[in-house]
Parts: C-alpha cells; structure tokens; sequence
C-alpha cells in the first residue's frame, strides 16, 4: 500500500483565476509516494488547469505546491521536469519529422568529445523503449509511426528523466487495448519504484483498474478524495456530475415491431474495399439505433467512411429505399440525406478559425452550393437554436469553434448535420474524449433523434454505451462483420464473446 | 496580481476612447496605422495632402497613390483570396505579364475590337489560373511549389508572345484605361474599385467566402461537410488569375505597351505584405478584402510619400520595411499585451 505519511507531492489551497472565470478554488491535493492517483472531472472542472499549474504552465494567484516538503514554483513545464515532475500531455508534443531517437533523447544525448555519438544514442533509446514493451526502428521519423506508438515515445520520455511524480495528461485515449495494458504495466512498474503517478482520463474502467485513490474536481473546487477500491462507479459519477445520471440507465430497448411502419430504409450490401474493410451488408431503418461494436482497426471507422463516400468502396453498393445511391463523394452522400459525425473531431470534423455559427451551416450551406446563400437572420436563428437545443456552452455565436471544450466541438458537429436534416447518420465515436455530462447529453440526443425517426449507426468502443441505447449491434472484427445481436442478446458480455470469438 | 492584464486592457480602451466593438473590427488596425502614415507624411511635407482640381480632374499626392495602387490592389485581393485557402500565389506577376503581353500583340497585330481583347487578355488569366489551381487542388503539389512554375515559366511565355521584343501599341480605347478620367476620377481606379467590389459582394453576399475559409481552415472537414475542397480550391486560383490578368491590362494601358520582363516584377510580395498588413494569416481560414485594399494603400503611401519627403531614394526600402514592421507589430496580440503591460507599469509610478 502507499506510505501516505510524507507525500510526495502536495498542493494546499491553491486558486487561480481566468477573466470572468474563477478555474481553481482552494484545491488541495495530495500524491503519495508509490500510488496512482486518478485526477476526475467533467470538463472545465479545472484538472488541466491544476496541471498547468503544478507544471508551471500557468501561475497560480493564491496557495503552495510542495514537493517533499518544499515549495516549489516552477516559471515553464522545463523547469518543473528539472525539479523532478514529468508530464505527458494529451496532445502528443514531439517533433514529428525528428527521429524517434532524436525526440527521446533530445538534449540528452550521448556525447563523445563534445560531438553527439548517435550509435549509442540511439542504442540508449532503443533500451528506453524497450521497458516499454515497444520495439520500432528508432532512426525512423516519429511523425511515420502512430499516434499511440508517438504516445509511448512521450511517456518513454518522461519516464527516462528523473522523475519523482509523472503527470499523465489522458494517454489512453488514442491507444488500443493492448496498448492501455503495456501503459498499466509501466505504470505498476513505475509505482513500484516509488513514483507518484497523477491520472487524467475519462474512463472509468481505467480508473477502476490501475488506480489506489480517486480525487474529483467540480466546478474548480475539490469534492473530495476517495480510496478506489471503496467507491463503486455509481457514486464516483454521481460525485463527479453533482446530480444522478438516472437517464443513461432507464433505457427501455424497443422491440423492433415499432419501426415497421417508419419511412426509410437502408440497405448496404456487401460493401467492401480491398485492404480496408471485406465486404459488409447492413439494414437500417428510420427510427433505429445500430451500434457497430469492435476494437480500434476492426473497420469499424472503415466501415461508415465507406458509407459516406469518403473512400470509393471496390465493391458492394448502398440501397435507399430500395433505390442505388451515389457515393462517389461525401457530397454525394450528403446529398442522399446521410451525414457523418467523424472519429477524429479535430481534423476531420470542426473547422477550428471559423465560429460557432458558420461551422454550423456548414453542411446545410454545401447542400445548397455557394450561390444559394442562407441569410444571416436563417444562420442566426438556427445556431442560437441549435446552441439552446443542445446545450453548447459557448458565450455566442461567433466564437471560434477552436476555443471550445472538445465535448462542446462535438455538439457543434452534431449540429451541423441536424440543421442539414439527414434521415441517415452516422456516428463515429461520437462520445470520445468527452467529459461525463456532454456524454449524457449525447446519449439522450441519440435516442431522440431516433425517436424522430432518424436511422443512426453509431460505432463505439464504449461497450457500456452501446449496451445502453442500441437497438442491435454489428460486432466488427478483423475489417469483417462477425456478428449481428439484437434484443436481449445486447448485452456487453455477448459483445465481448462476439469480439473475443 | 490576477486581474492585470484584463485592467490594463480596459484601461488602454478607456485612454483611446473607443468602443469595443469597433477596436475589434478588422480593418480597425490597419486603417489606423493608414491614417497615422498619412498624417505623418502631411507633417513632413505638407504638399501630400492638398488635393487640386485641374482641367476637371483630381491631382494630388493622396490620389497618385490611388492611381498608383489600384493594380496593385486588384493584385493583392485576388491573393487574399488564395491565400484564404491557405495557399498563395506567386504567379501575379508573371501573369500581368502574360495578360499585358497578350492585349500588346492583338492590338498591334490585329484589327479586333477593344472588347474582345480585352476579354481575351482576362482569358489568359483564367487560364493561368486553371493551370495553378489544377497543380494545387487535384495533383496536390504545394502551392508555393506550383505557383513558382508559373512564375518562372510565364515570364518566358510573355517574351514568347512578345516576341522578345517591347511591344507598343497606340489606341484611344486603351489609352483611356491608362490614364483618363471619369468625371474626375482615373479610369484605372474605377476598374480597380469595380472588380474589388464584385468580388467582394461575391465573397461576402453569397456562400463562396465561407467556402473558402472553410477549405482553409481545414480541407479534411469541408469535404466531410459536403464542400468541393478542390473546386473551391481552384475557383480561388482562377479568381487570382483574373485579377492579376485586368492588373495586367491597366498596367499595360498605361505604358502603351508589353514589358514581358517588368511588368508586375515583385508585385506578388508587395500583394503578399498587404494581405498580411490586413490582418490575415499565411495559415490560411480567414481573408479580408477591405483590409487588404488599405495594406496596398499602406505600402503605397510609403512609397509616394517618401519619395515626395525629399528623403534620398536609397533610404526608401529600408524605411518602408521599417515602418511596415511597426505596422505588423501594431497587429500582433503578443506585442500589443506587453505594450499594455509597459503602459500600465508607468501609470502606477506616476
């Protein structure tokens, strides 16, 4: 167990403040020697803002930070890694067109007469990675390997230094299961060693599976620190929304009777692209949820690219119905009504410079072509609507989508295809990287877009979630469908035998 | 401690007298700086700033430097425009040349009417634009890259036309385009104004401005959105080709005659300088027309204006460069928070 005695690591009282926003209230906080301490919140509860803090990336306006008893006030990240806390951001912050080697030991490398002996350094970092379970070609540039392989390089990275507390900013979220595992063991490891680890992240099974204590932020304050093993799940969300999530668990499956009479049908038969997915058939109709279950690279993202256009599918073809629909072209897709919510927010989904508004209309305005324009007095009424509709948590209209949380991005990006009034949409991991009350939000958008008769197929790798609103479920695996449930089959342990097969 | 930077900010507002909302204009800053030039010049040399009616015309300095920079600006919007989609062009130049080129030759050679070519001189433009825009959007070569081609090739193709020689061509019609007037005002600055405002209202009264900040701001997402990144892309090329093309026309009006080797030399970095003087961002997902216009009047009023101050010409480029750095630093949020910061620090000792 943890020597909580002397903590490593402790913040007392610390605040800071943000025109008009008050981001920390006297938190505090403390990580002991050899424990993984889970840092929770919805976002803007301020647990980025208190690793900036701690990191030095911002100063705070009241309270101390100690480390081993000392207080510290790092200027820049720099300096508190000098003093011995190493931080992974979320965002990968490497040089992508350096060396993996040259990115792990920058400004550590192997010297030999004042000149840089890259024979060794590289054997250096090869050895680095090693520990970590990672063996690539370390002369390669990092910007050719993965975003998780990169992920690994950073943690490697940190973990090299001198570390006494490592600062993980949510690692996890570009990483597949495999990956997470190495991740977990490392961390073990590291505890072992007598490091203090610092936990981002927003899934809970993570939490629960690598973590000693939990500690939740709200609204910029404290709400308290809990040992793991002694909070179950439902608690720990209660305490991190303030209020019951009782929506996400009410769900009563619909038997698929109702739909009978509904309007639209979708068809996708034998849809495939060599290398990239084998052919897939699917039926929707308006009105129904279709989850589609399996793990990072089953083609689960492959297979609504293929759907909308954004690859031309080698074979198969999409019926509406009954009727074939064009696809060469996401504009082609669109124009059948379909809309797609992508994986990736940031680079395939918001245009970051432009507003609130303008990112709105965007897929309605492409509809109608630029010589079709939509009066400023239509674009303001839809987005105000669609900003009170689904709660965007944005001063106005106008400002920059960029500057939005990521939960709040991916509103923009829902609404974008609900004021362009699709009958079929999908969405790709529409709940990814999003704090706790945006997913709820999402989740009862889901379902009531459906109830509006909307076909959706929603990919997930949130097996819980999909449990939780879908009507059936494709489990992908291997770029194939292996399995079709629906009813009271839906359940996450079926899903995982499905996948495990 | 906390509330500084906000406090120094309102309280720098407060000093200016000057309402939020209109600070916060685009073309606040550059049109400032602009009237700030203006003025000084006016103190240097008081003569900058009377203007005279002679024979029924405008003469004056402020109105040469109309005259002077509306080629320029037609230049300088068409690569705002290019420059929203985050690319650039450094074809201009070479594609006044070809468009002056082609005007030359068909009025010395041919017997065609005015109109026709005129069109055809703008059809040259089009088709350079065509051939950049097809380089960029749909063989995806960097646009600094394709853009240089045709730098560099459409010189030569100018000579080509030219026939290596300085074609001179005499010709009421075009001679009116050079340098005469409509009640009062240079023809050429008409032109100028009348393309600038179509395109504006193209840009800004249909969908087509979004379009292209969008495909520059980030192309993945617009063609999820259901936007044809590459045609945008391309109509952008083209629109730059256009406008260097009539630049192109006014230029050679006004020499009555085809310069393949001078004609619009360097003027893409003088239409680059503006659109940054106007606030934009090479990155691309924002251009603005109005305040690009006011970067070419900035550069050009340099320009008359120093020569007027009686300054010996050798200092000319690097005062400009001088004065447009002060300008660009005026603009940046870094230099103007620290600004902020020294102004506020000196009040308190006060």
């Amino acid at each position: 167990m943890a020597d909580m005695t002397q903590p490593v690591l402790s913040v007392r009282g610390v605040g800071k403040v943000f025109p008009g926003v008050k981001a920390l209230q006297g938190v505090d906080f403390d990580l002991a020697v050899g424990e993984i301490h889970a840092l929770l919140g919805e976002n803007g509860a301020g647990k980025s803002t208190l690793i900036k803090v701690i990191t030095g990336v911002h100063p705070r306006d009241e309270g101390e930070v100690l480390l081993e008893g000392r207080a510290i006030a790092p200027d820049h990240p720099g300096e508190a890694q000098a003093l011995g806390i190493s931080t992974v951001f979320q965002e990968v912050n490497l040089i992508p067109t350096l060396s993996v080697a040259e990115n792990l030991m920058l400004e550590r490398q192997v010297r030999r007469g004042g000149l840089i002996a890259w024979k060794q350094t590289a054997a250096q970092a090869k050895e680095a990675l090693k520990t970590l379970g990672l063996e690539i070609d370390v002369n390669r540039a990092l910007g050719s390997y993965s975003v998780a392989v990169q992920q690994l390089v950073a943690i490697a990275r940190a973990v090299s230094l001198e570390a006494r507390v490592l600062i993980l900013d949510e690692p996890t979220a570009s990483l597949d299961s495999d990956e997470i595992q190495t991740l977990f063991r490392i961390m073990r490891e590291l505890k072992a060693k007598g490091l203090g680890i610092i936990f981002v992240t927003h899934f809970l099974d993570q939490v629960y599976a690598v973590t000693d204590r939990i500690t939740v932020l709200r609204n910029g304050q404290r709400v308290g620190t809990f040992v793991t093993a002694e909070l179950d799940r439902v608690d720990l969300i209660n305490q991190m929304l303030g209020r019951e999530l009782a929506e996400i668990s009410a769900h009563r499956r619909r038997d698929s009777e109702q739909f009978a009479g509904l309007t639209h049908r979708i068809q996708v038969e034998g849809l495939g692209r060599k290398r990239m997915l084998n052919p897939v058939s699917l039926d929707l109709s308006g009105g129904e949820i279709v989850g589609l279950a399996g793990l990072l690279g089953s083609g689960r993202t492959e297979l609504t690219e293929l759907i909308f256009g954004v690859h031309k599918a080698d074979s198969g073809r999409v019926l509406l119905d009954g009727e074939p629909v064009s696809l060469r072209s996401p504009r082609h897709a669109i124009r059948a009504g379909f809309g797609l919510c992508p994986e990736d927010r940031k680079q395939d989904g918001i245009v970051a410079e432009l507003s609130v508004r303008e990112n709105i209309m965007l897929a309605l305005q492409g509809r109608r072509g630029w010589l079709r324009p939509i009066s400023r007095g239509e674009q303001q009424a839809l987005a105000d609507e669609m900003i009170a509709a689904l709660g965007i948590a944005t001063p106005d209209s106008e400002k920059p989508v960029g500057q939005l949380s990521g939960g709040n991005q991916q509103k923009v990006v829902l609404a974008r295809w609900l004021v362009s009034k699709p009958l079929f949409l999908l969405l790709d991991e529409p709940t990814r990287g999003i704090d706790v009350g945006a997913h709820a939000d999402i989740i009862q958008l889901i379902k009531s877009l459906c109830a509006e008769g909307l076909a959706l197929l929603v990919a997930s790798s949130e097996l819980e979630e999909i449990e939780v609103f879908a009507d059936r479920v494709a489990v992908m695996r291997d770029r194939k469908k292996v399995s079709e449930l629906s009813g009271d089959e839906i359940t996450q342990d079926n899903i995982i035998e499905a996948i495990a097969q | 401690m906390t509330s500084l930077h906000t406090q120094s900010e309102a309280s720098v507002q407060h000093r200016q007298g000057l309402p939020r909302a209109l600070m916060q204009r685009q073309w606040f800053a550059p049109l400032g700086a602009l009237l700030l030039i203006i003025l000084c010049m006016g103190v240097v040399s008081p003569d900058f700033l009377s203007i005279r009616v002679v024979d029924g015309h405008l003469y004056g300095s402020l109105i040469d430097v109309v005259h002077r920079g509306s080629s320029a600006a037609l230049v300088a919007v068409g690569m705002a425009i290019v420059i929203g989609t985050r690319g650039i062009d450094l074809s201009v130049g070479s594609v006044i040349a070809i468009s002056g080129a082609v005007m030359a030759v068909l009025i010395s050679e041919t017997e065609l009417p005015p109109w026709l070519i005129i069109l055809a001189a703008v059809g040259s433009g089009v088709l350079c634009g065509l051939w950049n825009g097809v380089l960029v959007a749909y063989l995806e070569i960097q646009p600094i890259i394709s853009t240089l081609i045709l730098m560099v090739a459409g010189r030569g193709i100018a000579q080509m036309i030219t026939g290596g020689q300085i074609v001179t061509f005499h010709g009421e019609f075009f001679e009116a385009i050079g340098s005469g007037y409509l009640l009062g005002i240079p023809w050429r600055v008409l032109i100028a104004a009348a393309v600038i405002l179509a395109l504006w209202l193209t840009m800004r009264k249909t969908a087509l401005g979004l379009f292209i900040e969008a495909v520059g701001g980030n192309a993945r997402a617009s063609r999820l959105a259901g936007i044809d990144s590459r045609g945008i892309t391309l109509l952008a090329y083209v629109i730059s080709g256009v406008c260097s093309a009539v630049a192109g026309i006014i230029i050679a009006a006004d020499i009555r005659g085809a310069d393949a080797n001078n004609a619009g030399l360097w003027l893409e970095l003088d239409a680059i300088l503006a659109v940054v003087l106007g606030g934009a961002a090479l990155m691309g997902g924002r251009f603005y027309l109005g305040a690009t216009v006011i970067g070419v009047l900035i550069i050009q009023s340099l320009t008359t204006g120093i020569l007027l101050s009686g300054l010996p010409s050798q200092y000319t480029l690097v005062v400009k460069a001088g004065v447009v750095l002060l300008v660009l630093l005026m603009q940046a949020p870094e230099f103007r928070r620290s600004m902020a910061a020294v102004l506020r620090r000196r009040q308190h000792e006060d």
